[in-house]
């Protein structure tokens, strides 16, 4: 889950980091009131949930405390990619002398977090990363042990940082990398840090993502921020065919059959059994397929719940097949959710053996759910079929259909 | 009206005992079975008939033969207790 600049701003406080003086306003009276606390030129900036906001007129400048009205006035009415601003950060313009990056992130190929530190900030680091490599230090650390100031000394170095620049820096990049550790992020950012012409270094903007499975241990921070269950905080709305995938989830306690995520495909997704689903959608991917969609079904569900996912699924405009596919289950019974597909073929008016690309999905009540997909004629096959083979003759079966 | 996959049949003298009806709604897992009839007396939720996990709790339920769930997906089979 992603966090605005300004709860950013907090938790980088929390954790020790120097920011700039700012302050958040819902209002322009608000904002005004900052401004006159601040009491120097201040930057007014959007607090909306997507980037772009420079470039769309998200940022504004002013010079005194009814200025600052005003331009928070103008900001606060400004709709960014589709996203109302939450409020304005009021920010005050520092006199940098030069801007860097730190930044912590996740490695997944290392399984380790990762700290970088470049000179160039203030634009984006993988620009940096690609144009200038040596200008990105980078620093892997354990996320089970405490990082030292040691470790992102030596990053830091690594790109000719030295001297007070180098000793005043650590600490911040330490700090952020334990409070991406303690608050299960996935991205922790400062970009700019900015130099001071005195020496100092301060936050001039943040960013930080949280690894949304850690909402629950994550209370207290969520609380201190305001930020209540119903804010998913995803990185866009759901769609409308994603919100009836959730209502499709929600309509019994049974099982799961939902999670889904929409894509602009051609091949229905009706897959699950925890990574097998992530495994499913790519192996569709790497033989050349579209998937129109990602799900999750699992935990034995309903034949209704089961079959209103693959109805969505079916209805789903640009949707020729679908593809039924797990990889081994043993707590989801396979004639239920052959079931459940067929009947949604069958209530939508389809030809299950036309409709439905491949039926993968080996494992509990495998002869009872065989039996029934003979019936209906559609491809099925066992566990000597691996999932990548399925998905290969899934694809195969659609690239038919569209030559 | 039977469901696409499942079919239950219930013998008479078992659907209009409302011991045997009421013991029927206890033990079906997915709610086929009702005591929606008249004093108590068994009615079927067809809407439930393709939930049916073939677990047997209801021929098991009532006297030997009277209770019948049928797989119509295998040439009208039978479920044996």
């Amino acid at each position: 889950m992603r966090f605005f600049e300004y709860e950013s701003r907090q938790i980088v406080k929390a954790a020790g980091i120097p920011v700039s003086a700012h302050g958040f306003a819902r209002t322009p009276e608000e904002a005004r009131r900052i401004a006159e606390e601040i009491a120097a030129p201040v930057v007014i900036k959007s607090q909306v949930l997507t980037g772009g906001r420079m470039k769309a007129g998200g940022v504004r400048f002013a010079d005194t405390p009814e200025e600052a009205a005003r331009e928070a006035e103008f900001v606060l009415g400004l709709e960014i990619n589709g996203h109302m601003p939450r409020g304005v950060l009021v920010d005050s313009k520092v006199a940098v002398k030069q801007e860097f990056y730190a930044g912590v992130v996740w490695d997944g190929i290392r399984k380790q977090p990762v700290m970088l530190f470049s000179d160039m900030g203030g634009i984006d680091i993988e620009e940096v990363a690609e144009t200038h490599p040596d200008r990105v230090g980078r620093g892997h650390f354990s996320n089970l042990t405490e990082v030292s100031d040691y470790e992102a000394k030596q990053v830091i170095a690594s790109i000719g940082v030295t001297g007070s620049a180098l000793t005043r820096a650590t600490p911040i990049l330490a700090r952020l990398a334990r409070l991406f550790v303690r608050h299960d992020m996935t991205l922790a950012e400062i970009n700019p840090l900015a130099l001071l012409e005195d020496g100092r270094f301060v936050a001039v903007d943040a960013h930080m993502d949280m690894e949304n499975e850690a909402r629950g241990r994550q209370q207290t921070l969520l609380k201190a921020l305001g930020v209540g269950d119903e804010e998913t905080r995803q990185a866009r709305e759901a769609t409308p065919f994603e919100l009836a995938g959730e209502e499709v989830d929600a309509q019994d306690h049974r099982g799961v059959a939902g999670n889904v995520t929409e894509f602009d495909g051609n091949l229905g997704l009706v897959i699950g059994a925890g990574g097998g689903s992530l495994t499913l959608f790519d192996a569709v991917r790497a033989h050349g397929g579209k998937p129109a969609n990602y799900c999750e079904i699992g935990g034995n569900p309903s034949v209704a719940k089961a079959c209103g996912l693959a109805k969505l699924v079916l209805q789903k405009p640009g949707v020729e097949k679908i593809a039924v596919m797990m990889s081994i289950v043993s707590n989801t019974r396979v004639d239920i959710v052959a079931r459940g597909v067929i009947k949604a073929c069958l209530e939508l008016g389809y030809d299950p053996a036309e409709k439905i690309a491949i039926f993968r999905i080996p494992g509990a009540w495998e002869d009872e759910g065989f039996k029934i997909l003979k019936k209906y004629g559609v491809e099925y096959c066992d566990r000597s079929v691996s999932m990548h083979e399925a998905a290969r003759r899934a694809v195969e079966k659609i690239q038919g259909v569209a030559a | 009206m039977p469901g696409t996959f499942i079919d239950v049949d219930v013998d008479p003298a078992v659907a209009s005992d409302p011991a045997l009806a009421a013991k029927l709604t206890e033990v079906c897992p997915v709610d086929i079975y009702a005591t929606g009839g008249e004093g108590g007396t068994l009615s079927i939720n067809e809407g439930n008939l393709d939930e049916c996990v073939l677990c047997g709790l209801c021929i098991d339920a009532a006297p030997a033969g009277t209770v019948r769930v049928v797989k119509l997906y295998d040439e009208g089979a039978v479920l044996s207790s």
